[in-house]
């Protein structure tokens, strides 16, 4: 048999990893902006770049992406080639998807804090970056399976499976979720609306967990905790059922996270359904990996890496029991819209994503380097501060998002809300935002102490030289299945046949849940009174869409006593028939504003938005000054009119050809509103008075930004309202 | 109101066959699995759970 030799790339792994460590930095460091920006609300005030809204996103998706996405790439690389001994199969797409996914993340911390977002969970990228993503995507793909095709073991470990069922099912979600109508060069709407948008959102939202933050982690703990133990995975068979049963159901549970929202009921059941199930699974895997240990317990106590490792491989235990347990309807009645969501998240992201992708760059760096780990005292610091970080994280979060649903839940005797102001329930669990603050704060500095300890084991080491190794080439077998193999056993050499059977199996669930959806289009109980925005009204959704309003505030009253009693009537499917995207949110800082049209005068709006804390005592909400000063940008808003009619919006002809002039009359009403403020025709007109006194323009408020985001948060929820006065 | 958020699927004609064919799909998913599952031997099993251990192929560490 003819030997081979060749050589695995480590420049490539090298470079994933340091780029693991420098975006998890930035992307944890924002983090913590983020949590002190709940405790100091104005920390930041007057820079719309570093305000909340926009930062949010920035956080979910460095962290996710960037982070996490590196750490994937660096496992995957790093343990493809061994497993599958080859070298990766261009070098040239090797270093496309490496520099590729980098300018992808810079240009998202470039555009996401300048407000250019499509609003969606995980997906606010606008489109020309979605692109960029599905080509760098196909790089990678294309890579791993170029170096399945040319492997020299006929066996594909476990893991491989979980990197291909990763790489389709990834694209798969993020060509449907982001398919957008573009209006300008970073803005599109949504191709879907209302209840099929939220669908295919959390079809997708869901399952970017499933798939960029678990199963290529599953493939990473299947070959990385044999390796750091020295002993095989304890079930191979488990691991077969672990695979297959995941993927399958993982899918179908999207659903769960619109629960008791205007989504048809029997895909909110569906969805609760495979969520319960897929504990089985989930729970498989966690025993996989931990048993896998069995005899080589005593190491835990003294590996760092091992450490780090057992408290991931728990951590996504825990995460995935209670991710089925807050499913239950009854469950998620409280939780939903809570903290208790944001301590649930961050067990699954600080623990098992965090930490398993520690234990590995502890574990991966001695070895390239050829050297010793600097300090093991260091690391094992790292792990408890981080683990302490964690558990300070989480269990005041768990606490918050338990007392505010309570308290949003509670009635006085006479029927009334006990807690009839929101802000009560947020003044209340401000010392747990302290908490989380100290705990995250712990969880960073255990990182950089992890940074120190890097740079001092990298710099003892030698430089990283791309490894030689040597393996007979494989054999060509003839066609259809060998002697005693079975047909399982031929899938299992088949790279090909396998990843088709991956891709129907999580086509189906998908299938199943949204064909009908889309299907049922004039299904959806259209309402009579609902119209269209008008062209102020949909500029000010932009706005709103730009700030990240949605990052803290629903709109989505669900049809409980409480909440028709403290926002009005509950939500309906139809109501969001013309929302391109969906707005729903999925968390609650701040009150539910999908009644909040003509509840309070504009006014109130303005001053509200000028100083939060004026109007509302004690409110975290960040100021919005710069909406107030800021022209409103009307150069596109016959185009949006004309994208929103391609996608089904019923606007006319004349509406469109008239929809500057609309605006301007719209928007000189609520100028004359706001003039019925005196506080606010004294500063104005003095505002006026400096403008002509310095020989500078004065632009009237009827053209500045605030008026459209009043004009928008006015009609909100309003349409029912009109029927409901007609009868 | 009620009309607003009930039955959506009831208009749909054929829809009984629906959660028929959703069962049968999956009860035939996991028949498989499990088929397959309990079909592989043991030795091989072993085998291939060796397969991380087996890149120790290196034959030096360098490269010119």
């Amino acid at each position: 048999m003819e030997v081979q030799q060749f050589y695995y790339d480590n420049k490539i792994v090298k470079n994933f990893i340091y780029a693991t460590l420098f975006w998890g930095l930035i992307g944890m460091s924002v983090g913590l902006l983020l949590a002190l920006l709940f405790l100091f609300p104005n920390m930041t005030s007057g820079i719309s770049w570093l305000s909340f809204g926009r930062l949010r996103p920035l956080h979910t998706n460095a962290v996710i992406f960037a982070f996490v996405g590196n750490a994937i790439y660096a496992g995957v690389y790093y343990s493809s080639q061994r497993l599958l001994k080859a070298r990766m199969w261009s070098d040239f797409l090797s270093k496309l998807n490496f520099w590729g996914w980098q300018a992808i993340i810079v240009a998202a911390a470039i555009t996401l804090p300048l407000g250019y977002t499509t609003s969606k969970e995980y997906a606010e990228l606008e489109w020309p970056i979605d692109i960029a993503i599905a080509l760098v995507w196909v790089a990678f793909g294309a890579n791993l399976i170029g170096t399945i095709i040319k492997r020299r073991e006929r066996h594909m470990y476990v893991a491989i499976w979980f990197y291909l069922g990763t790489f389709v099912t990834v694209a798969v979600l993020h060509i449907f979720n982001s398919l957008e109508l573009p209006v300008s060069f970073l803005k599109s709407y949504s191709v879907y609306a209302g209840v099929q948008d939220a669908l295919v959102q959390w079809w997708y939202g869901h399952n970017a967990v499933a798939f960029f933050l678990t199963t290529p982690f599953l493939g990473l703990m299947y070959y990385f905790v044999p390796k750091a133990a020295n002993r095989p995975v304890y079930s191979y068979r488990l691991s077969i059922v672990h695979f297959w049963s995941l993927i399958f159901i993982y899918i179908w549970a999207g659903p769960h996270h619109l629960l008791y929202t205007a989504l048809p009921d029997w895909a909110q059941n569906l969805g609760v359904a495979f969520s319960i199930m897929l504990l089985a699974p989930s729970w498989g895997g966690m025993i996989n990996g931990l048993l896998t240990l069995r005899g080589a317990w005593d190491k835990v106590r003294t590996d760092p890496v091992l450490k780090f490792m057992v408290v991931a491989i728990t951590g996504y235990g825990m995460a995935t029991f209670e991710g089925p347990m807050l499913s239950l309807k009854n469950v998620n009645a409280i939780a939903h819209f809570t903290d208790w969501i944001i301590a649930h998240v961050h067990v699954g992201a600080l623990a098992w994503n965090g930490f398993l992708a520690f234990g590995m760059i502890y574990w991966l760096v001695p070895r390239m380097f050829k050297t010793n780990l600097f300090s093991t005292k260091l690391a094992n610091l790292h792990f408890w501060i981080g683990t302490l970080g964690i558990i300070l994280y989480a269990l005041p979060m768990y606490v918050a998002g338990f007392v505010q649903a309570s308290m949003w839940k509670q009635f006085n005797p006479d029927g009334t809300l006990m807690y009839g102001n929101f802000l009560e329930t947020v003044t209340q669990i401000i010392p747990m935002y302290w908490m989380r603050a100290i705990g995250g704060s712990m969880y960073i500095a255990g990182a950089f102490v992890m940074l120190y300890n890097m740079i001092r084991t990298i710099k003892s080491g030698s430089p990283v030289e791309d490894d030689l190794a040597e393996a007979p080439a494989l054999k060509k077998l003839k066609k259809g299945r060998l002697i005693g193999e079975g047909w399982h056993q031929q899938l299992e050499r088949k790279p090909v046949q396998l990843t088709l059977l991956a891709t129907l199996t999580i086509l189906i669930g998908g299938a199943i849940q949204i064909i009908p959806t889309i299907l049922i289009d004039s299904n959806i109980p259209t309402i009579t009174s609902v119209k269209p925005y008008t062209p102020l009204e949909l500029e000010g959704r932009d706005l709103y869409i730009r700030e990240g309003c949605v990052g803290c505030h629903s709109q989505m009253v669900r049809p409980f006593r409480s909440e028709v009693e403290r926002y009005g009537e509950y939500s309906k499917a139809g109501e969001f028939v013309y929302d391109h995207p969906f707005l729903w949110g999925s968390k609650r800082t701040g009150p539910d504003l999908h009644r909040e049209g003509q509840k309070y005068s504009d006014s109130w709006h303005f001053n509200h938005m000028y100083d939060p804390q004026s109007t509302s005592p004690g409110s975290i909400m960040p100021r919005y000054q710069w909406l107030t000063t800021n022209i409103l940008d009307t150069s596109d808003t016959e185009g949006k009119l004309k994208a929103m009619v391609t996608l089904g919006v019923p606007y006319t002809e004349a509406e469109i050809y008239h929809a500057i002039e609309d605006l301007e009359t719209q928007a000189l009403k609520i100028e004359k509103n706001l003039y019925q403020d005196p506080s606010f025709v004294e500063n104005y007109e003095a505002e006026k008075q400096a403008a002509a006194e310095n020989g500078e323009e004065f632009i009237p408020i009827r053209k500045r930004e605030i008026v459209a985001l009043i004009a928008y948060l006015q009609r909100l929820g309003t349409d029912i309202k009109v029927k409901d006065s007609q009868k | 109101m009620l009309k607003f958020i009930k039955h959506h699927m009831a208009e749909i004609d054929g829809i009984e066959i629906y959660p028929i064919i959703s069962l049968l799909i999956f009860f035939l998913f996991f028949t498989a699995l499990f088929w397959w599952v309990m079909n592989s031997k043991k030795e091989y099993l072993d085998k291939v759970s060796q397969i991380p251990f087996e890149e120790d192929n290196c034959i030096q560490n360098t490269k010119n």
